[in-house]
């Protein structure tokens, strides 16, 4: 394999053979030729092609669904309902981003007795082609009695607003329940210190209110979901997933069946950012396949994934923030009311740990409120929460340090959190690089740099996420010519064949070409949980990390065993020589790897290596980002002109894709910032369904993005990995908000601050 | 409802092809579900993504936006047809030594389009390189790496 990118090493990862170097991924022939497998391009002799019937209403009561037309057309082979499914229970399932209530889970998937968004599925035919399967859901008659929907956070939250669950009341952190039903799934509230001393502490106390609307993932690859059951009982699920397990935990209890009935082969993926960890047409590939007797294959068009799959919520926020003349925060009250969708569960938790995050603030109460309404029930997305809170509250901090003359660089480092400190949530950091970021930012040319020209401005942001551990497997065999295949459990979504095999490869001291990853199904592995959370990097290469310590053990005790020593005699190098105690006539013993992997076979066989971790700690992420914009005043448009992401990777284990994760969390947080928007019309119809209307950036939108990965090793790892994917979406919004301020004067309160908001408030500003 | 079926006659990455389209297919249908060659993907199904570009008759087209009754006659390359053997072209070897591609599901888009603009136009500037593959969305890489690789195909020097 080539490794053109020859950039230098860090001085971190110098000390490294294979960690810090770019060599090409090893999925990548497969991606570039189009013969990567991906869950759509799945094709089994007999498959049948499925399609989902969705709801016109954002709120309904279904009264009657009659199925039979559809039933009757030619090439129509099975019709389902809800009601086909066995009747799930309220019990607690892992869904990979938090838990979930069964009973909700499956009518997420397929609507009982309400629908609770536009879009929501309501029933699925499998038909012997796509076209007939298109023509018959048409036949499907739905009578639905339709109820106002409730659309706004604000709404949702007031007495008397409609309710989406009659059942659903306001849980406390204490468990305690609202005696009334409520939109309002939940109320979390942290705090630290006392705010009213830290407000009078204060020289300067500014408020703001800010809302945000829901945005989506936006993947290229649309969902897809197929499955084969069998006259056995065992259900075959093929589907591009970031869980694997976490399909086969969902599917198995929704179709009464065990575990180890159920084998989930996880595709390629083409994208996900949060958004493929739910089920949704997974469990209806599976009852169709029953009902069939054949595979039968789902995919969704974008409109429906648009509709009907998981974006990031919308919120309502407010910040009060207080400081002294010389910079120092004393207070900060900050209230988060966030949209879940049409069930409970948005990432308003992870809002409220991460919302003052970067920040040693001695008064803070962070409230945070999981609210229901008719749009679709939000996934994760990309450090979920944190985009949102953290614009709040660092748009806030950028307004006070303007206040105050002060530089909003300086103002952070003087209030950065280090090592020791502990925040609101109750977490209190290790090894840190948070002023490490800043001080990186703060040499940057970029932040040296003048800028000049009308109606353009330069804005910072720093960001924060916690990023995740848990539970990963891995197992790799040692080839008698010193190649290795590493067995994995986790979805390979951007690079992490490569990031896994690298550190398998720099434990065992051999080339990141002499492993060979592989990705496989449930049943082949052990338990993974989902590429996701910034985890698998750190996770997954943690696993890869422990395998080849149990070879290493294995080739110490084989060598031993040849030289006929005691193992405690025998050690391998880093170099990837084992050595042991002088023969007989006082010469040295030693192996290569090769040489001890060529005599495996005939010495008592292969060597196999496993390793099953589950991490509690991770390793706290941090980022610092510098914008230029210029307003066009005219139009309301904002362009970037220039973009630099500083991010501590702790260690960066392949470069190249730290500055991919990087730069595509750069690209969605400024399309967060600028364009991307769910548009409802008030009968709660999502107007803007289509890559058209919903605007992502494209090539033409985007400057380069420069970037410069700052490596403080994280202690809690053996390799110092922290985890990189997610906290680069965070700093953009609140960034690019700063420097529009700087052009033009102007304080933007929502987001997008796309050209319609920006001329609104410019409008505004100058009556 | 029942759908008519038509046959058509192609040259597919320069075989002779014969297959029976039916009469509501794409050319991104026929290319996927009747002959079998998946490289070419579908993001949206309404041209808006450029996940599904072939090359027809010289011509970039979103091929799902093509009806496969329309191809009768036509040259259309794909994804699946830019490399010769097991040698890869100067492209996709660019795009896998800029780790241009993080999921991998827009690439097969990206690369039959950049091919194209390097056969029209083979010293791009970084502007018209980012014009012409606007019509391409890429949502994991923030295109950095895309337009580098692109750069390094055209010969030229990428920092």
């Amino acid at each position: 394999m080539v490794t053109a990118q020859s950039k230098p090493q860090s001085a971190e990862t110098e000390k490294y053979n294979v960690i810090g170097t770019r060599p090409i991924r090893h999925d990548g022939v497969d991606k570039v030729t189009g013969a990567a497998q991906y869950g759509a391009d799945l094709n089994l002799p007999g498959m049948l092609a499925g399609r989902v019937l969705r709801s016109p209403h954002a709120h309904a009561r279904i009264v009657s669904i009659d199925t039979s037309k559809a039933e009757a057309l030619d090439g129509v082979l099975a019709v389902i309902t809800n009601a086909d499914f066995p009747r799930a229970s309220d019990e607690v399932i892992d869904t990979g981003e938090g838990t979930a209530q069964l009973n909700w889970v499956l009518d997420n998937v397929i609507a009982s007795d309400k629908v609770l968004y536009k879009g929501h599925a309501v029933a699925a035919v499998a038909a012997t082609d796509h076209h007939i399967a298109e023509d018959a859901i048409e036949l499907i008659e739905v009578e639905y009695e339709v109820l106002t929907p409730v659309l706004d956070v604000r709404d949702a939250m007031v007495d008397g607003s409609p309710l989406l669950h009659e059942s659903l009341h306001t849980g406390e952190m204490d468990g305690s329940k609202s005696d009334n039903p409520s939109n309002t799934a939940s109320h979390l509230q942290f705090t630290k210190g006392d705010l009213d001393t830290g407000f009078a502490d204060a020289d300067v106390v500014i408020e703001r209110e800010f809302e945000t609307s829901m945005a989506h993932q936006g993947y290229i690859e649309p969902h897809n979901g197929s499955a084969y059951y069998r006259a056995d009982g065992t259900l075959d699920i093929w589907t591009s997933t970031q869980g694997a397990f976490v399909v086969r935990d969902s599917v198995a209890p929704l179709l009464q069946l065990s575990p180890s009935q159920v084998k989930v082969t996880p595709m390629e993926i083409g994208g996900g950012f949060g958004g493929k960890i739910p089920v949704y047409l997974e469990p209806l590939a599976a009852l169709l396949s029953q009902k069939t007797g054949r595979p039968v294959k789902l995919t969704m068009n974008r409109e429906e994934v648009l509709l009907a799959t998981g974006p990031t919520s919308g919120t309502y926020m407010r910040v009060r923030m207080g400081a002294k003349r010389d910079g120092t925060i004393t207070a900060a009250d900050v209230h988060l009311a966030f949209e879940a969708g049409a069930y409970p569960g948005s990432p308003v938790g992870a809002g409220a740990m991460c919302a003052l995050a970067p920040y040693d603030i001695p008064n803070q109460r962070i409230d945070g409120y999981d609210v229901v309404v008719n749009k679709p029930k939000t996934a994760a997305y990309r450090a979920p929460g944190a985009p949102q809170s953290e614009f709040a509250t660092e748009s806030v901090l950028n307004e006070l340090a303007e206040e105050l003359g002060l530089d909003p660089l300086e103002m952070r480092l003087k209030n950065a959190c280090e090592e020791g400190a502990q925040r609101a949530d109750g977490f209190t950091y290790g090894v840190i690089g948070n002023v490490e970021c800043l001080q990186a930012a703060q040499e940057s040319p970029h932040w040296q740099s003048e800028l000049e020209g009308p109606n353009r401005g330069r804005g910072i942001a720093q960001g924060f996420w916690f990023n995740i551990g848990f539970e990963s497997s891995a197992y790799a065999q040692v080839n008698g010519d010193g190649t290795v295949p590493l067995v994995l459990g986790s979805t390979d979504i951007g690079g992490t064949r490569a990031s896994l095999a690298m550190q398998l490869a720099e434990t065992l001291g051999i080339s990141a070409e002499d492993v060979r990853p592989h990705v496989v199904d449930t049943n082949s592995v052990g338990y993974t949980q989902v590429t996701g959370g910034s985890r698998t990097t750190f996770a997954g290469g943690w696993a890869a990390y422990e395998t080849a310590m149990d070879i290493r053990r294995q080739m110490e005790e084989r060598a031993a065993q040849i030289w006929e020593c005691d193992a405690a005699d025998v050690s391998y190098g880093d170099d990837a020589i084992i050595r042991g105690p002088q023969d007989e006539d006082g010469n040295d013993q030693q192996f290569t790897f090769k040489e001890l992997a060529g005599q495996l076979v005939t010495s008592g066989g292969h060597i196999v290596g496993r390793a099953d971790v589950n991490k509690t700690s991770s390793g706290p992420a941090f980022a610092t980002h510098i914008v230029d914009v210029e307003v066009d005043p005219d139009t309301g448009k904002v362009d970037i002109l220039r973009y630099t992401a500083v991010q501590d990777a702790g260690t960066a284990i392949h470069p190249a894709y730290v500055e991919g994760q990087m730069q595509g969390g750069v690209a969605q947080g400024v399309g967060m910032a600028l364009n991307e928007e769910y548009y409802y019309d008030e009968s709660g119809d999502l107007k803007n369904a289509s890559l058209l209307d919903y605007r992502m950036p494209t090539a033409l939108d985007l400057p380069m993005i420069e970037t410069n990965i700052v490596e403080v090793p994280n202690p809690g790892h053996p390799y110092g990995v922290r985890g990189v994917g997610e906290v680069p979406i965070i700093p953009p919004a609140p960034a690019v908000r700063a420097a529009i301020a700087n052009a033009i004067g102007v304080h933007m309160s929502e987001l997008p601050m796309s050209p319609r908001a920006i001329l609104d408030a410019t409008v505004l500003d100058d009556e | 409802m029942a759908s008519e079926h038509i046959v058509v006659n192609c040259t597919i990455n320069g075989e002779q092809q014969v297959f029976l389209a039916n009469e509501r297919d794409s050319l991104l249908e026929a290319l996927r579900d009747r002959i079998g060659l998946t490289g070419a993907k579908e993001g949206c199904n309404n041209g808006n993504c450029g996940a599904c570009c072939v090359n027809m008759d010289g011509r970039i087209v979103n091929s799902c936006l093509v009806m496969a009754a329309e191809c009768e006659g036509s040259e259309i390359r794909t994804v699946e047809g830019l490399a010769s053997g097991d040698q890869l072209s100067p492209l996709q070897n660019a795009f896998l030594e800029q780790a241009a591609l993080q999921c991998g599901i827009c690439t097969p888009g990206f690369l039959v389009a950049a091919e194209a603009l390097l056969e029209q136009n083979p010293d791009p500037s970084e502007h018209e390189i980012r014009y012409w593959l606007a019509g391409n969305l890429c949502r994991c890489t923030g295109y950095d790496k895309i337009i580098k690789a692109v750069q390094q195909a055209a010969g030229q020097s990428v920092v």
